[in-house]
């Protein structure tokens, strides 16, 4: 392995790494808003609402997240919607994580106990109060867990922007290749970055479940 | 009882789950300050006419009324939010598994409910929950949440709760029956503190111990019907009914078994 080729190209690997940080923010921010109202659509008492959030979640988990981003980068033109590719990146994987966080709030949500509902609601309270002071405080302990499963999911996901050039980590590393004819240290630098990401994200997500978990 | 006003009153109560009938035909009214318990086996009906009461478990045909107000209307969905809310208010419910809120404290358990409808400041909210809790023994559990209470504790936190919103009426649907055996009796000191102090109360249970030294009537269900009601000492002793008599033999039986 040629260290000293590794020592020389990080920088450029650093700065390219907080593109991918920069694209997970975003993307895991647009899911989450998503997710909560395709979630809130489909635990509505209108059936309307539960068919649109219902097909939400099965096209975007039905057709490869690739697929989509190409439709909207490529395809897009075509329709009028003109984006850059790191805006097509974060609109397109954002989509298309907010499905997965769709059945992971909704689960959260359903699993709370029914009693739950039934005592708040026999002391009078509104179904949205009884949402909003009851249920939804113990879902989001239940969701933290199951949401930075998709989390993870999501960062290495975003690899997937190097597909339509966004100069991200995967790109970054493809593009050295070219120059240096060294896919192994250009890979294997570019692992080992994702790994740290994933990590300090990791053990973000296992602080906040512990500081809210309940005695 | 002095005074036989209609306090609930329960009017041709039907409830049926497509072909399933279970609760035919059901009339029954309670008086102001009245202790009513209504026995029978499983699936007779009983908590299901009970959660009926506050319409949780909406009748498919039928009349529930609250000092003549109907509890169960049919109305446009956000006219009967707006109205079952506030009959809802006026009826405490305390059931089988405490349905405490896990991720409140005892003191926000009680003081949630009356913060957010009747605006109490926290101060008011305070003094409400300090009170209630002592009246079920308690107070020195305030600040603890329910997974770190026994399950009696559990249940007299909701019951602290349940009062806590001043209801007229409350309802207990098998209130002891999740409990270790001894832990049922804190509770049923508690619930007969209430009957003391004259709150109406309706009580399904399956203690008949319970029971029969503390309601003024004893409502025998069985398969959706009222098979025999009376004081608890015409039910108990001198049952009319055939279904009655069977019930009673098994369920004293069994009692008389588990309590050795």
């Amino acid at each position: 392995m040629d260290i000293d080729l590794i020592l020389r190209v990080y920088p450029h690997f650093l700065k390219a790494a907080l593109v991918t940080v920069e694209l997970s923010v975003l993307t895991v921010l647009l899911g989450l808003v998503c997710g909560a109202a395709a979630a809130a659509a489909r635990l509505s008492r209108f059936a309307i609402l539960r068919f649109i959030g219902a097909a939400y979640v099965s096209l975007m988990r039905g057709i490869p997240a690739l697929i989509f981003l190409f439709l909207l980068y490529f395809g897009g033109p075509q329709i009028g919607i003109q984006l850059t590719a790191f805006q097509a990146g974060v609109i397109g994987l954002g989509i298309n994580i907010g499905a997965y966080m769709t059945e992971t709030m909704r689960g959260a949500i359903i699993s709370v106990d029914h009693g739950q509902a039934e005592a708040a609601r026999t002391l009078g309270l509104s179904q949205f109060q009884s949402f909003r002071k009851v249920i939804l405080p113990q879902a989001m302990r239940l969701m933290i867990r199951p949401l930075g499963v998709n989390i993870n999911a999501q960062i290495k996901g975003t690899a997937l922007v190097a597909a339509i050039s966004v100069v991200e980590l995967t790109y970054t590393a493809q593009r050295y290749i070219g120059s240096t004819y060294k896919p192994f240290e250009m890979f294997f630098l570019a692992g080992i970055l994702y790994l740290i990401i994933i990590t300090v994200t990791g053990k973000m997500i296992s602080f906040l479940d512990r500081r809210v978990r309940l005695p | 009882m002095t005074e036989k006003t209609p306090f609930v009153d329960i009017r041709h109560a039907q409830k049926a789950y497509g072909d399933l009938e279970v609760l035919k035909d059901i009339n029954l009214t309670v008086s102001k300050g009245e202790i009513v318990a209504i026995i029978g086996p499983s699936g007779s009906g009983k908590s299901t006419l009970l959660r009926a009461i506050n319409d949780l478990d909406p009748l498919s045909s039928g009349e529930v009324l609250l000092e003549g107000v109907q509890v169960n209307k049919t109305l446009p969905h956000r006219q009967y939010e707006k109205h079952i809310n506030e009959m809802r208010q006026h009826i405490g419910m305390v059931f089988q598994h405490f349905n405490l809120f896990p991720h409140l404290t005892v003191r926000e358990n009680v003081t949630m409910a009356p913060k957010l409808l009747k605006g109490l400041s926290n101060a008011e909210a305070d003094q409400l929950a300090e009170e209630q809790l002592a009246h079920v023994g308690m107070s020195e559990r305030i600040d603890y949440y329910p997974s770190q209470l026994s399950g009696g504790q559990k249940q007299r936190v909701a019951i602290a709760r349940a009062l806590a919103m001043k209801p007229k009426l409350m309802l207990f649907d098998e209130a002891t029956s999740a409990l270790d055996p001894e832990l049922v009796e804190e509770v049923n000191l508690v619930m007969k503190k209430l009957a003391e102090e004259h709150m109406t109360m309706i009580i399904v249970t399956h203690e008949m111990d319970f029971a029969a030294s503390v309601c003024d009537r004893v409502i025998f269900m069985d398969g959706g019907v009222v098979v025999e009601e009376g004081p608890p000492s015409v039910v108990f002793q001198n049952p009319t009914q055939e279904r009655t008599k069977n019930f009673l033999r098994k369920h004293l039986a069994q009692y008389a078994e588990s309590s050795k």
